[in-house]
């Protein structure tokens, strides 16, 4: 007789540890999107280098390599880290540069009249970025934001290939234990999806408040 | 004799191989409301963009208000300004735009109160209470909460003008105002227009194709063709008895497309 309850605890404990990379994982997404994204539309041309070297770099290459340079290679050059971590880390910048660029649009879609008001009310670069077009600018990258960040979770799975224990690994030892392939993979594919759907409605919810009041209708 | 507030030097502007501005030179006196009139691309518009800094000019001397805009006193000569050089030139120069350009996520009010919450530091309550009287002022302190995509084209024209006053400039520059309004509304603007060069002493440069207003609210008029001033005088005799032939022909086109003078 298997012990199904304490294999799904398995599962379950797997799915926190999946959890817990997607919010870290999502949060340095989110830094390094505005860091390169900004640094992208800097009038400084080193800055603009910068950003788009890191974003070309990790758009253009696979997320297990990343995975693996950062798990397997960094300690040679006497950074190591623990699973977590790199796979904060791999997850965060991969995310981070397609993000960016999403920031890049979303800025450079608030026209040229909005800058130009600014310039006559003689705001500077700093306020006009921070006061008035990142306002405008948010709302417009919220919809992609949210695909990226349900792209950030499915990633997640990667990182079973370092030894963390998220869902996708517990689900392996589930089965190998077991011999049983449905139910881990059936109760894992149904965590992914409603951890997916909470992104999904999170994002719709805070969409409809950054936009409030854009649509002439003020509550 | 008064000195001028705007004295432009033999200034050129090209984009690429187009020069839109070849060799102009005027000046305008303080307190002068000052009418640019001629066919579009004649580079009237130009002229208030450079005013603002929008544009930088491609060769020539800018005064303003007894400083150069756009270049600093270096070593005897003069270099290109920097940033906080032109941040403290705008500082005399207000601009209120063809197409408003209200920020759309903020309210009336705070779009009034921003920048000089921002650029000189003014208290949220100093600023709302001189937003309330030059909302008051224009006729929109009854709509201080709504949302600029709540007002009517006029509507929104008269807060933009709020907001470039509430930074007190001397100079104000007006870029084709009404042109995006539609016509029922051009009216309510032209009136704060006219109560603001009643009521403040401000240097006024507009640009217009209303050109009954132009006439009755210009000191001068100055008529542009193809980047340089074909024409200025008194409205009555640019309008009555206008001496070249260019601005003929212009008059007589506005005129024939129904506008009164």
């Amino acid at each position: 007789m298997t012990d199904w309850p304490g294999y799904i605890g398995l599962i379950l404990q797997g799915a926190l540890v999946t959890l817990e990379l997607t919010v870290l994982g999502s949060v340095l997404a989110l830094v390094m999107a505005f860091v390169a994204g900004l640094g992208r539309v800097s009038r400084f041309l080193a800055v603009r280098a910068l950003a788009t070297t890191y974003i070309e770099f990790f758009r253009g290459t696979s997320i297990f390599v990343q995975l693996f340079w950062v798990y397997f290679v960094l300690p040679f050059a006497g950074v190591t880290l623990s699973p977590l971590q790199a796979g904060v880390l791999a997850l965060g910048l991969n995310v981070g540069a397609y993000g960016a660029e999403v920031v890049r649009g979303a800025v450079k879609a608030i026209g040229r009249e909005q800058r130009e008001a600014c310039i006559a009310l003689n705001l500077s670069r700093y306020q006009s970025m921070r006061y008035v077009i990142l306002p405008q600018a948010l709302p417009l990258m919220l919809p992609t934001f949210c695909n990226n960040a349900i792209e950030l979770l499915k990633g997640t799975a990667v990182v079973s290939l370092i030894s963390l224990t998220d869902m996708t690994f517990q689900a392996q030892v589930v089965r190998a234990q077991t011999g049983s392939t449905l139910v881990p993979f059936a109760t894992i594919l149904v965590l992914y999806f409603l951890m997916a759907l909470a992104i999904s409605y999170g994002m719709r919810w805070l969409e409809r408040r950054v936009t409030r009041g854009l649509d002439g209708v003020r509550t | 004799m008064v000195a001028p507030i705007i004295r432009i030097d033999n200034i050129t502007k090209r984009y690429g191989p187009l020069t839109v501005l070849d060799g102009l030179s005027m000046e305008v006196l303080p307190g002068e409301k000052l009418a640019l009139i001629g066919p579009s691309g004649s580079g009237k518009t130009t002229i208030l963009r450079i005013l603002m800094t929008l544009e930088a000019i491609s060769g020539g001397h800018i005064e303003v208000d007894g400083d150069q805009l756009y270049h600093i006193p270096k070593n005897g000569s003069l270099a290109p300004a920097d940033d906080r050089h032109l941040h403290r030139m705008r500082e005399k120069i207000g601009m209120v735009f063809q197409h408003f350009n209200l920020f759309p996520h903020k309210c009336v009010l705070d779009n009034v109160t921003l920048a000089p919450m921002l650029t000189k530091g003014v208290a949220r309550a100093a600023a709302e209470k001189r937003a309330m009287e030059l909302l008051d002022m224009v006729g929109m302190a009854d709509k201080a909460k709504s949302m600029p995509a709540q007002l009517s084209g006029g509507q929104k024209q008269r807060v933009a003008i709020a907001r470039a006053l509430a930074l007190s400039p001397k100079i104000m520059l007006f870029d084709e105002v009404t042109s995006a309004l539609d016509p029922e509304l051009v009216e309510e603007v032209l009136n704060v227009m006219r109560k603001l060069a009643v009521e403040t002493d401000m240097t006024m440069l507009l640009v217009t194709h209303e050109m009954g207003f132009a006439h009755d609210f210009a000191d001068r008029i100055l008529f542009f063709d193809r980047g340089k001033i074909v024409e200025e005088g008194k409205p009555d005799e640019i309008f009555r008895n206008p001496k070249q032939e260019r601005t003929q022909t212009f008059l007589r086109k506005i005129i024939a497309a129904g506008h009164r003078v």
